[in-house]
């Protein structure tokens, strides 16, 4: 039946699973990157709202393990272990990493779009999770809501319109 | 860490620099704009992430937003945040063209640089208060805009403040303009974000420990 789901949503920072029917969004994503991992055999997904490439950048005693890539795509696979997904059919859908304003300043931070995207990648091949599609970079913001029943990750951009990766 | 640190005290001083900075930006619309602008006195929260994504109307919600970085004494960063058909107006009303449109994208070069010009203005004016009230040297970057969801452009200015902490102290002045019929409505806001390494500079300079 379509249309009897929840939406479960994932604020900046954050991450969440969701199993079929419900689906799982994350709204605003600008230089952020959504990380959807999902089992298509038990129609679970988790939705990881990625920040920052890595923890080693964080100063704080406690850190928020879903703000990073490097601690963030791990604790994801925990999670979903705990839901009973085997981690070997875990496929990647990403999407994010714009850079929202164009500087003509070289610092860093005005390119953690990019920076976020390339550890985010890199993290996933640490943990051989194949990226099925992906919609990253430019320069739009991107609303995401990923479908475990189809399996399709719906990017909503305001000047680009809406489509399904 | 830093937001252990923060007192209700330190929360005032940062209201009272808000003030001051906002209110010189809101002269500067009025005398720009030939209308009167009024401002709200700034609210000074320590907020999570998602909750300075709602201070701005949701992190969906679309908008034309003015960013620069604040370098010198103080860093940190600023956005000038108006609803798209705010800025539509206020960019006619400067380079009158009334087929400006932010929304549809179809926005020429001459507005885009006048809403440009427009954020220099009101960040410049907003800023140099702030370095006379303290006697701090604060030099603000050349602006850049986005019409955008809040989230993705607002999250930016997030990225110095997510690796120190999950919280920021938003220094949120709303913008009003006068309307007969219904009262006041918010027309925009002033968020400054500065860096939680700034926040020493900021109370020594003014004498508060």
């Amino acid at each position: 039946m379509i249309g009897t789901g929840q939406v479960v949503k994932v604020g900046i920072a954050d991450m969440n699973t969701v199993k079929a029917p419900d689906t799982i969004r994350t709204s605003g994503l600008g230089s952020c990157v959504g990380v959807v991992l999902y089992d298509e055999r038990s129609q679970t997904a988790g939705l990881v709202h990625v920040m920052l490439p890595d923890s080693s950048l964080g100063r704080t005693e406690t850190i928020n393990i879903a703000k990073f890539a490097d601690t963030g795509i791990p604790a994801m696979i925990e999670q979903l272990k705990l839901e009973g997904v085997q981690p070997f059919r875990l496929r990647a859908k990403i999407a994010g990493g714009a850079q929202m304003f164009q500087f003509t300043s070289g610092k860093d931070t005005m390119r953690i779009g990019p920076r976020n995207v390339e550890a985010v990648k890199e993290y996933l091949k640490k943990y051989s999770i194949p990226i099925i599609s992906e919609d990253t970079g430019g320069s739009s913001g991107r609303t995401i809501e990923f479908n475990p029943s189809t399996n399709l990750l719906n990017i909503r951009t305001v000047n680009q319109g809406v489509r399904d990766i | 860490m830093y937001e252990k640190n923060i007192t209700s005290m330190h929360l005032d001083v940062l209201k009272e620099i808000g003030n001051i900075g906002a209110a010189h930006a809101a002269t500067a619309l009025s005398t720009l704009l030939n209308k009167k602008i009024d401002m709200k006195v700034p609210k000074v929260e320590m907020v999570s992430f998602d909750d300075m994504m709602d201070l701005a109307g949701g992190p969906e919600n679309v908008v034309a937003g003015i960013y620069l970085r604040i370098e010198g004494d103080v860093t940190g960063s600023m956005f000038f945040i108006l609803p798209v058909e705010q800025a539509n107006q206020f960019i006619k009303a400067l380079v009158q063209d009334s087929s400006l449109d932010f929304q549809t994208g179809e926005v020429s070069e001459l507005g885009v640089s006048a809403m440009q010009e427009l954020g220099n203005i009101l960040s410049g004016s907003y800023l140099s208060a702030l370095s006379d009230f303290t006697s701090l040297k604060i030099y603000p970057t050349v602006p850049a805009l986005s019409v955008d969801m809040v989230g993705a452009i607002v999250s930016f200015g997030l990225v110095e403040v997510s690796h120190v902490s999950d919280y920021v102290i938003v220094i949120d002045t709303a913008i009003t303009e006068e309307n007969t019929l219904n009262g006041e409505s918010v027309k925009g806001h002033f968020f400054l974000l500065p860096d939680p390494d700034s926040f020493e500079a900021i109370f020594t300079a003014l004498g508060v420990h």
